[in-house]
């Protein structure tokens, strides 16, 4: 088992893998997003409060929780390539960033959108908000030192130890509602207690929350594939893989 | 590896110290207790949140401007404000105000956010829970 674990820390071997299974990946997730969004926009009811507008909570909560996860695969990866000397590890990090920056994008954005119409503010400072600006900008940060940096090694090094470092900001984006007065409220789900959702709401986007994370797996290994190939340009693998068009 | 460690720690622990010294300033609004303590900022704007006492509100016949009683459950402040309200502006409901401490103890507000709380239910669930006290609006005070 660990044997073959270990195969695919290997580049060629994971893009093998990746190839297989990105295919099914996006099939799970087409089918996950067709169930979540006709169960949160169509069969779940209105809130008592909101009415129909609590509805993007379907879109908002799913991408805010991928932009900490994703940022905690970024980080973790990082970290592998940095300590244990992975390669996939490197590999894997700089594949997620733009994903994650397009998470938390989508999650600011729905927020503000949400925001408007309930709080009556787009934007407000409060530590909830400002806490996952400062997740967007690390990400930023991370795809602009990757382009800023010419050697790939080199630009994995530095952007896993800004990665590493950045990830003192997931905790307080969870429990900056905690910690603070904020006007963004509380936990609902994420919580040592039970949900304070309705359960036909609840369902939906627990659907959702699924369908973006597999959405987000399919999306990785195609973008690892396509790093796999540039970093490994100049091995026998990748030219005859190109050449033949398929793994040798 | 020992180097990354350490350099966590040392992230962790500064972030710590930061954010313990800018807590104040982290605290996005002051509750009811606080201004009536005296421990809000008078001379410059301030926020100002909680919860809207039930049949508190008072419009003026002619203008947009309302008055209002917040509490905390604790103490009670008056607030003014001469505009639009937002949607989700109730009475129960927990609001941020941000202005001034008037000379009177009122507080005049510039601007009025509606806070809503992590509560999602249908309307009929709602009503059925009606004859209980809500507990999450108290939660979702300071």
């Amino acid at each position: 088992m660990l044997q073959r674990f270990h195969k695919y820390a290997a580049p060629m071997h994971f893009h093998r893998l990746a190839l297989a299974l990105s295919p099914w990946l996006f099939g799970i997730s087409a089918l996950l997003f067709a169930t979540g969004l006709f169960g949160g926009l169509v069969l779940a009811p209105a809130d008592y409060q909101q009415g129909d507008s609590f509805r993007i909570i379907y879109l908002h909560v799913p991408s805010a929780w991928m932009s900490m996860f994703v940022y905690m695969v970024m980080a973790s990866a990082g970290a592998a390539g940095l300590i244990w000397k992975v390669k996939m590890g490197d590999i894997i990090a700089r594949a997620a960033a733009p994903l994650g920056a397009s998470f938390t994008f989508l999650a600011l954005a729905t927020g503000s959108l949400w925001g408007k119409p309930m709080w009556g503010a787009w934007w407000v400072w409060d530590a909830r908000l400002t806490s996952e600006l400062i997740l967007l900008f690390l990400y930023l940060g991370y795809l602009a030192l990757q382009s800023a940096i010419e050697d790939r090694r080199a630009a994995a090094r530095a952007g896993a130890v800004l990665a590493i470092v950045g990830v003192v900001n997931i905790p307080i984006i969870h429990y900056s509602v905690e910690w603070w007065s904020t006007l963004h409220q509380g936990a609902t789900i994420t919580k040592f207690d039970t949900p304070s959702i309705a359960t036909s709401m609840l369902i939906p986007l627990l659907l959702m929350a699924l369908a973006f994370k597999s959405f987000f797996a399919a999306t990785l290994l195609v973008r690892a594939r396509c790093e796999i190939l540039a970093f490994e340009q100049h091995t026998a693998w990748v030219r005859e893989y190109l050449r033949a068009g398929r793994p040798s | 590896m020992v180097v990354i460690g350490l350099l966590v720690l040392g992230m962790g622990l500064a972030t710590a110290l930061i954010l313990r010294a800018f807590n104040e300033n982290l605290m996005y609004f002051y509750s009811t207790s606080e201004v009536s303590a005296g421990k809000a900022p008078t001379a410059r704007d301030f926020r100002i949140g909680g919860l809207v006492v039930q049949d508190s509100l008072q419009r003026q016949a002619d203008s947009l401007t309302v008055q209002f009683v917040l509490t905390d459950l604790k103490q009670q402040v008056t607030v003014r404000y001469t505009g639009i309200l937002p949607d989700l502006f109730r009475e129960g409901q927990g609001i941020v105000a941000n202005g001034q401490l008037g000379a009177d103890g009122v507080f005049v507000a510039r601007e009025v956010l509606a806070k809503h709380d992590e509560n999602y239910m249908p309307p009929e669930v709602a009503a059925s829970l009606k004859h209980k006290p809500d507990e999450s609006l108290t939660r979702s005070a300071p």
